[in-house]
């Protein structure tokens, strides 16, 4: 029954009582399609939540990563498209991979250097994005000339339905990855070594180091993964949009952080689970989609984020605060 | 602040290095001024050394040079201001929006210096209310400033799209327009006004107790607390410092080029921090000086403008600001681990 005192099971409930009011204001967010809908929007931003996640498990905090899932989309994209090369499985290793390489250079900066990841993230995240629009190139890979094979990857439906006029629609098979990633984090940070360490990192490094835990090797996991995550998270971005836009994802490092946040993440490290993350992104992704469902008008969308991440914190500063006497 | 960066170790080198300290790093900066200016020089001599290209740095400096002083108080404490981009756009926002609502249809540029004067003072409540809900969110809520900044910017910028609806508010009224263009004995308005600042703020960090106060906070929490100082009110006065400077940062922009938006002058919050950590202030808290900033934005502008005459791309400039970064994070840590 420990799950029922559990901050997920909090925040589960947080979602339901949302899902519910939506559902009050405006019915025609149980249409399956809507449903639909609201679960493919999740799975870009839920992997790059899982990255997010771990790095703030560690006690750090990452704006590169949107950074990285550019250059992963954008550069495997080029290359296919410049080498007209036809695949799915090589490409979205390259793009992971390229991420991964990206990764390993904010662990080193952040633990060579011991410097906060805040400021070494906002320093190569420049550095990155402007490699890639000032020697890659600036202009959009457009439906007509992406990949054919990277589309049919990104159309892939898990069942499909269809609606009383006879036009169907679909559940992305692309949920599937996102929740098989997720799980497969779950499993790596409760039962192996190197996910028990990230903990341990996060809530003392000294204790951490002392009890024999490498701390290097930890940072490296850390950022690598979220890396490669992001990563691999921007190609399948562009896989399911059918465009690879090399000024895409700027200000969603907000919306993750703010999603992680909202799941019950600790910025001080030590606190986070995977499932906390993954209903934190449903929930923010579900109430940016239905502002329009319930007739609020589209600017006041970043303004009902940021309190929303600025309520979030504030709940887990206090639990914190509470945790700590 | 976070776990990564090793208090002690700073700690117990800054107390006995503070002053020699500042004084090196402010030499070496000023090397690097004159060093960039003599290489660009011997590259473009015609382009650079031109008074019209001093001109136009003169402008478009002062606006980065005040956000990144704001950086470097909100810093002091050890904590950081991310919104403060969002501030300046919804100073200069509110007071366009204030403008319009004055003048109705006749267009605000018709506007007297009554309403600017209005405008202006608009313009700094929105900046020191902003500081004041960031420095009761950081001193009284207890979250961490990263997230608290975070998500004000976040609700900042939001405020801004509300109230333009997306597009910019252009069309100043040509007093607003005089802080940002005008000239007083041949000096523009806006370097006059970012070294009355650069003066103003130097003294009160180092020659009142409020700027004492505010290291002390910044270098060791629990010994500030010890020896009396309100920690909490200092964190909210030290924010509200912050955000009507970034709010004047706003006026500047929104003089300059008559015009404000939501997503103006969004590259300016890595500037400003690159500027701040370059110009000696210590993010994890306690050190920093007004001299330093201003040198390190010196030496930046002169480098990033050569760079535009040499027909870089712009997207390259970022690399360079975010490796210059890196750089100065990597020679930083060389530094201290040599002497300690």
């Amino acid at each position: 029954m420990s799950f029922l005192r559990s901050s997920d099971a909090i925040i589960l409930v947080i979602l339901a009582v949302a899902m519910v009011l939506i559902g009050l204001v405006n019915p025609a967010f149980w249409q399956m399609s809507n449903l639909f809908s609201l679960l493919k929007s999740n799975v870009v931003i839920g992997i790059m939540a899982l990255g997010v996640l771990l790095v703030m498990i560690s006690g750090g905090i990452d704006v590169s990563f949107t950074a990285f899932a550019v250059a992963g989309m954008y550069l495997v994209v080029k290359v296919m498209v410049a080498l007209d090369y036809n695949g799915v499985i090589l490409p979205f290793m390259s793009a992971t991979l390229i991420g991964g390489l990206l990764g390993l250079m904010n662990a080193g900066i952040i633990h060579r250097f011991s410097m906060i990841p805040l400021i070494v993230t906002l320093g190569t995240a420049s550095v990155v994005r402007g490699l890639v629009l000032g020697l890659v190139g600036t202009s959009n890979v457009n439906i007509n000339k992406m990949p054919t094979a990277l589309i049919e990857f990104g159309k892939t439906d898990l069942l499909v339905l269809e609606r009383a006029n006879g036009s169907t629609y679909g559940l992305t098979a692309m949920v599937a990855v996102y929740l098989g990633l997720a799980l497969l984090l779950h499993l790596v940070l409760k039962h192996t070594m190197i996910g028990r360490s990230v903990y341990a990192y996060g809530a003392d490094p000294e204790a951490a180091k002392r009890v024999g835990f490498s701390t290097g090797r930890t940072m490296i996991f850390v950022y690598v993964t979220a890396g490669a995550l992001a990563g691999f998270s921007g190609l399948l971005h562009s896989s399911m949009i059918w465009l690879a836009n090399p000024r895409d994802f700027v200000g969603l490092e907000l919306d993750v952080i703010a999603a992680v946040v909202l799941g019950g993440a600790s910025i001080f490290g030590g606190r986070g689970t995977v499932l906390g993350t993954v209903l934190g992104v449903f929930i923010l992704v579900m109430i940016q989609n239905s502002l329009i469902l319930m007739g609020i008008d589209t600017t006041w969308q970043r303004v009902v984020v940021g309190a929303m991440l600025i309520a979030a914190v504030t709940v887990t500063a206090l639990r914190d605060r509470r945790a700590l006497v | 602040m976070t776990s990564q960066t090793n208090p002690k170790a700073q700690r117990s080198f800054l107390t006995t290095m503070l002053s020699d300290e500042t004084a090196r790093t402010n030499l070496l900066l000023g090397g690097i001024c004159v060093l960039v200016l003599v290489a660009m020089t011997a590259m473009r001599p015609n382009m650079f050394l031109s008074s019209y290209n001093f001109e136009s740095m003169a402008f478009f400096m002062p606006e980065l040079g005040i956000l990144s002083i704001a950086m470097m108080i909100a810093m002091l404490t050890g904590g950081i201001d991310l919104s403060i981009v969002g501030v300046a756009n919804l100073a200069g926002i509110t007071a366009g929006t204030l403008f319009g609502m004055m003048a109705g249809e006749n267009g605000s540029s018709v506007l007297g210096l009554g309403p600017v004067a209005l405008g202006v003072c608009a313009a700094l409540i929105v900046g020191l209310l902003a500081g004041l809900l960031n420095g009761f969110l950081i001193s009284v809520l207890k979250i961490t400033p990263i997230l608290a900044t975070l998500g004000t910017g976040q609700v900042f910028i939001g405020m801004c799209l509300v109230l333009t609806g997306g597009p910019a508010i252009v069309g100043f009224p040509a007093g607003w327009n005089a802080i940002g263009n005008g000239k007083i004995a041949g000096l523009p308005v806006p370097l006059l006004l970012f070294v009355a600042i650069c003066i103003g703020l130097s003294l009160l960090l180092a020659r009142t107790s409020f700027g004492l106060r505010l290291k002390m906070i910044g270098t060791n929490p629990k010994a500030a607390v010890y020896a009396g100082v309100r920690r909490g009110q200092m964190i909210v006065w030290s924010y509200m410092l912050t955000g009507g400077l970034a709010a004047m940062a706003g006026i500047l922009l929104s003089a300059r080029t008559n015009a404000a938006k939501s997503d103006y002058g969004s590259s300016y919050l890595l500037q400003a921090v690159l500027i701040a950590v370059l110009g000696g202030t210590n993010p994890a808290g306690g050190r920093g000086n007004v001299i330093g900033v201003a040198l390190a934005l010196i030496s930046l502008t002169l480098l990033s403008s050569g760079f535009q005459m040499m027909r870089m791309s712009n997207h390259l400039i970022d690399f360079v600001w975010g490796g210059f970064l890196i750089l100065v994070i990597a020679l930083n840590s060389w530094r201290r681990h040599r002497r300690s």
